[in-house]
């Protein structure tokens, strides 16, 4: 009989202190967080649940990583050619003027060389400060956020835009849903990835009206054809110049629009505000939140989805409760005793981001190469800034396939080891891994247990995998370790008994 | 007899002893496991592939990235405004290999460098097909791609070839579309064309690279993945289903890097030229000739995007044209060597051509319409559509005469004989480029 049929508790009533320990604790600091260290497992595990929720979501308190200098990024690369560069242009066309046409392409080529460098640059400094800060869950908040609100480097081709965007979600992470709503329809990228800066009254452009319904907040079913093309009229004006939202009064269609029922001259927050009345829009947001944090809802019909459900509409009630407030829905799931039900337990695969950085955060690998890591990233489906689609990231078993397995495996390996596929990162000798850190954790619990290949074997699967490893996989593992330390522990046998666990299918769960 | 539902079966090592016997097993077994035990017992059987007889088809795709000039692949030399478009880098008319034959290619030629395509066009295993594009041609790179991954003109949505697995699959686990690798691009990244909504290509750029680089740390390290590596079967019983599928998924990886790995080991039958679209097309024989039960394999060459100093009967692009020609060319005297010609068409597209005139630059800009290649057998030989014309353009640029989709419809129908309404997303009067079986 498959755990298909499992049912996890339904029960949203806070988890007791008696049911507080590393396990939960372990489970907390990696989906409310980015993993972490077998110290800062403990540190949670001593905490009260209140106090261990408390630590990761009121990321405020907590001193935030340093924000980048105001010139860290250059804002201009893809400044818009001014009315006379056009008008030069235009001339330089008409009279065939083969020179002048070519320094223009050529300055064009220069500038999208130069954004396409600095969109790598971008992912760069926002991997490392995932891989950094000292407040996850506002960088796991921010990339829940871009993969809603998905929107492509790939098609707008502006990297300071794909930067305004990374700061405004990072700025209402666990802010108020209905305040990004209001955001994300002023914000540059999101506006030129669904073509509604060219959207005016004679011609309204419907893109980004279906997509903040159906991807964004309602979910297909919700409103109708009709909605979105009243949507759309709400829309129009609604675009940037240069950097900066502009809405443009003359294109924008004033006239009476039905949208989700609601009846007016409707501009772009009128159709904003039709949504955020709507339950659906809380119940569809409640659901998204529980399917990035908790685990994907059962099928429709089993007594699994029922409870799974129900969880998810008094997620909803308390979206609608705190006025559409992130914090108190996000404090009342990690804290129930169905976030820590062992149904749900190990129930995700990691995200590629969740592998690589937790990884790094919670084995204190060497980061050896950001670019490297991205790669790999990208490999495995999840090219920051570069969602797929507007429809962002399917997750969960469509990260596994024959392929992302190997580079799963093989990423892991590098961070360790520094091996890549055609030899050793050049830095590899010079940076070893260092476990010493995490055996002396070992051994504050079990004195002595850190010379013993059996017992680092056990400790090893159980804090990689978060529950033991099996017998026949621990006995492989203490032979390792037995045999490069010539019957002992040494740092070669550590690092290499890490790399044969994390290519392990079960390290892929979280 | 061996118990088929001890641990010991489900194991790699075991599956590679004793792989036939497992045809039937439980739902433990990856589908596919039971797709290659299917294979190999036809193979053993002797109802494998027949040397000239197309059954167990297999389409290669190659990709000519960066927008190939089209103009200067088949060349109009009967047109003079060609010339005058293109004074520094036209092709003569003197060394254009002409393609004039039973009423088709009149005043067209291909570059000269393309010495191994022209062989293959005389003996009847090319189809040209002329002034091939879409409507409102886009001149980004990237979207334009995307538009030829998808086969539609938004550049959205799920790969063609991925839709194709897609349908196959359906509700069919273990056919032989729907093995563990029924798709395998070569290259960094699986391109979007082969990615379904669930169908997902295998991928490498070099079979080395398929495989956990651990192997390579010392036999010690070696030793323990292969002991661990017949554990997940042990686990599959008490298995939470996200486990389950993860444990299956990696006895897949483990076993098609196996196979891929051995297959490719060997010597192939012929020589290759030492290009890197050949090292491509050379591995793609090997797992064609290994039997490897694969239906699509994807391939690519880049460096098209010629915009200053392309050069014209040498140079730049003459290199390119040169090194897609030669690899195609020992390609398929290797699967006639093997006997599988027959059961191979190949396609080769670009995501645009050029622009008619040169630029500044000696080279080539952005442009429309351009021709597409189809190789092997089966093809139905010549020279299909007209050359778009050189003096009624779109802006400078050319207007395509056939839409890229009834070629994928052709090939969908005609030869992978699957649905290609359902695959394509609408309905393209399919380009009538496979010969009737």
């Amino acid at each position: 009989m498959s755990q298909d049929t499992q049912t996890p508790t339904p029960s949203l009533k806070a988890i007791g202190p008696d049911a507080w320990s590393e396990t939960q604790a372990r489970h907390l600091l990696w989906r409310a967080g980015l993993g972490g260290t077998p110290a800062q497992v403990e540190f949670l595990a001593r905490l009260s649940p209140e106090k261990a929720v408390d630590q990761l979501l009121d990321f405020e308190k907590v001193k935030g990583y340093p924000e980048p200098a105001a010139d860290e990024f250059d804002e201009s690369i893809m400044r818009p050619p001014s009315a006379e560069d056009r008008a030069a242009y235009q001339r330089a066309r008409r009279a065939q003027d083969e020179d002048f046409l070519a320094k223009v392409r050529l300055d064009r080529q220069r500038r999208e060389q130069e954004d396409r460098a600095q969109v790598q640059k971008l992912q760069r400094w926002w991997l490392k400060r995932m891989i950094e800060t000292p407040r996850p869950l506002e960088e796991k908040l921010t990339l829940f956020w871009h993969g809603h609100f998905a929107t492509s480097y790939r098609t707008i081709e502006n990297s300071y835009h794909m930067y305004l965007q990374n700061q405004l979600f990072r700025a209402n992470a666990a802010g108020n849903f209905g305040e990004l709503l209001f955001a994300i329809i002023r914000d540059p990228a999101m506006l030129a990835y669904l073509d509604n800066n060219d959207s005016t009254k004679a011609a309204p452009n419907e893109n980004l009206s279906r997509e903040l319904m159906e991807l964004f907040s309602l979910g297909e079913g919700a409103y109708t054809e009709r909605d979105i093309k009243e949507g759309a009229r709400a829309l129009t004006g609604y675009t940037f110049d240069y950097n900066t939202f502009v809405f443009r009064r003359e294109r924008h269609d004033t006239g009476t629009k039905r949208i989700l029922g609601t009846l007016g001259s409707l501009d772009g927050d009128g159709f904003v505000k039709a949504i955020l009345g709507q339950r659906a829009c809380a119940e569809f947001i409640a659901a998204k939140v529980y399917r990035y944090f908790v685990a994907e809802i059962p099928d429709p019909g089993s007594k699994a989805h029922a409870a799974v459900a129900g969880v998810v509409r008094q997620l909803a009630g308390t979206l609608l409760a705190s006025r559409y407030d992130m914090r108190p829905m996000l404090r009342r799931l990690f804290l129930s005793e169905h976030f820590y039900d062992p149904v749900n337990r190990l129930a995700r695969i990691k995200s590629p981001v969740e592998l690589v950085v937790g990884a790094v955060r919670s084995l204190k690998t060497p980061v050896r190469d950001l670019g490297i890591l991205l790669d790999a990233m990208d490999l495995m489906g999840q090219a920051i800034m570069f969602p797929p689609s507007v429809k962002g990231w399917d997750g969960g078993r469509s990260w596994i396939n024959t392929s992302t397995m190997f580079v799963r495996e093989n990423i892991l390996n590098f961070l360790l080891t520094g091996k890549t596929p055609h030899g050793y990162d050049p830095l590899a000798r010079s940076e070893p891994y260092d476990p010493t850190p995490l055996l002396a954790e070992l051994t504050e619990r079990e004195p002595g247990a850190d010379r013993d290949p059996a017992r680092v074997a056990a400790f090893l699967l159980g804090f990689a995998f978060g529950r033991p490893g099996r017998a026949g996989q621990a006995a492989v593992i203490a032979d390792y370790i037995a045999q490069t330390g010539d019957g002992g522990v040494t740092p070669a046998g550590v690092t290499g008994a890490l790399a044969l666990i994390t290519s392990l299918p079960e390290y892929q769960q979280v | 007899m061996m118990d088929l539902h001890s641990s010991r079966a489900f194991t790699r090592r075991a599956f590679l002893s004793r792989g036939l016997t497992l045809a039937s097993t439980a739902w433990t077994v990856p589908a596919f496991l039971h797709a290659s035990a299917t294979a190999l017992a036809r193979q053993t059987a002797g109802a494998g592939s027949v040397p000239g007889v197309p059954q167990d088809r297999i389409l290669v795709v190659v990709q000519l990235a960066g927008g190939n000039d089209g103009l200067n692949t088949v060349v109009p030399y009967g047109d003079p405004a060609y010339y005058r478009a293109r004074p520094a880098i036209a092709i003569p008319e003197s060394s254009a290999l002409r393609l004039s034959r039973d009423g088709m290619g009149d005043g067209v030629g291909l570059h000269p460098r393309m010495t191994a395509i022209k062989e293959m066009y005389d003996r009847g295993l090319v189809t040209v097909v002329q002034g091939v594009g879409y409507p409102n041609p886009n001149r980004s790179h990237f979207k334009s791609m995307d538009i030829w991954h998808t086969a539609d003109t938004s550049g959205t949505g799920d790969g063609w070839l991925g839709r194709y697995f897609d349908n196959q699959c359906s509700g069919r686990p273990g056919g032989h579309e729907c093995s563990g690798h029924a798709g395998i691009a070569l290259g960094r990244t699986a391109p979007l064309a082969m990615q379904g909504r669930r169908f997902k290509p295998v991928s490498f750029e070099t079979p080395d690279l398929f495989r956990w680089t651990g192997l390579d740390q010392g036999d010690a390290l070696a030793r323990a993945y292969e002991a661990l590596s017949k554990e997940p079967a042990q686990a599959m019983g008490g298995a939470s289903p996200t486990e389950a599928f993860l444990l299956r998924t990696e006895l897949d990886a483990q076993i098609a890097s196996d196979r891929i790995r051995k297959a490719v080991g060997q010597r192939p039958l012929v020589a290759y030229p030492g290009s890197n679209l050949a090292r491509q097309l050379a591995m793609v024989a090997a797992m064609i000739r290994a039997g490897l039960e694969t239906r699509v394999y994807y391939v690519s060459l880049g460096g098209f995007d010629t915009h200053a100093g392309q050069g014209g009967q040498n140079g730049a692009h003459a290199n390119l044209l040169d090194q897609f020609s030669s690899a195609v060319g020992a390609f398929y005297k290797d699967l006639a060597a093997q006997g599988n010609d027959g059961r191979v068409l190949t396609m080769s597209f670009s995501e645009f051509g050029r622009r008619v005139g040169q630029n500044g630059s000696g080279g080539t800009d952005h442009g429309t319409a351009a021709p597409m290649f189809l190789f092997g057998p089966m093809v139905r030989a010549g020279v299909l559509g007209d050359h778009p014309s050189l003096s009624r353009l779109d802006n400078g640029d050319l207007i395509y005469g056939v839409d890229f989709r009834h070629v994928y419809a052709g090939i969908v129908g005609g030869w992978l004989q699957a649905d290609a309404d359902k695959v394509l997303g609408g309905r393209f009067k399919p380009a009538l480029v496979v010969k009737k079986a």
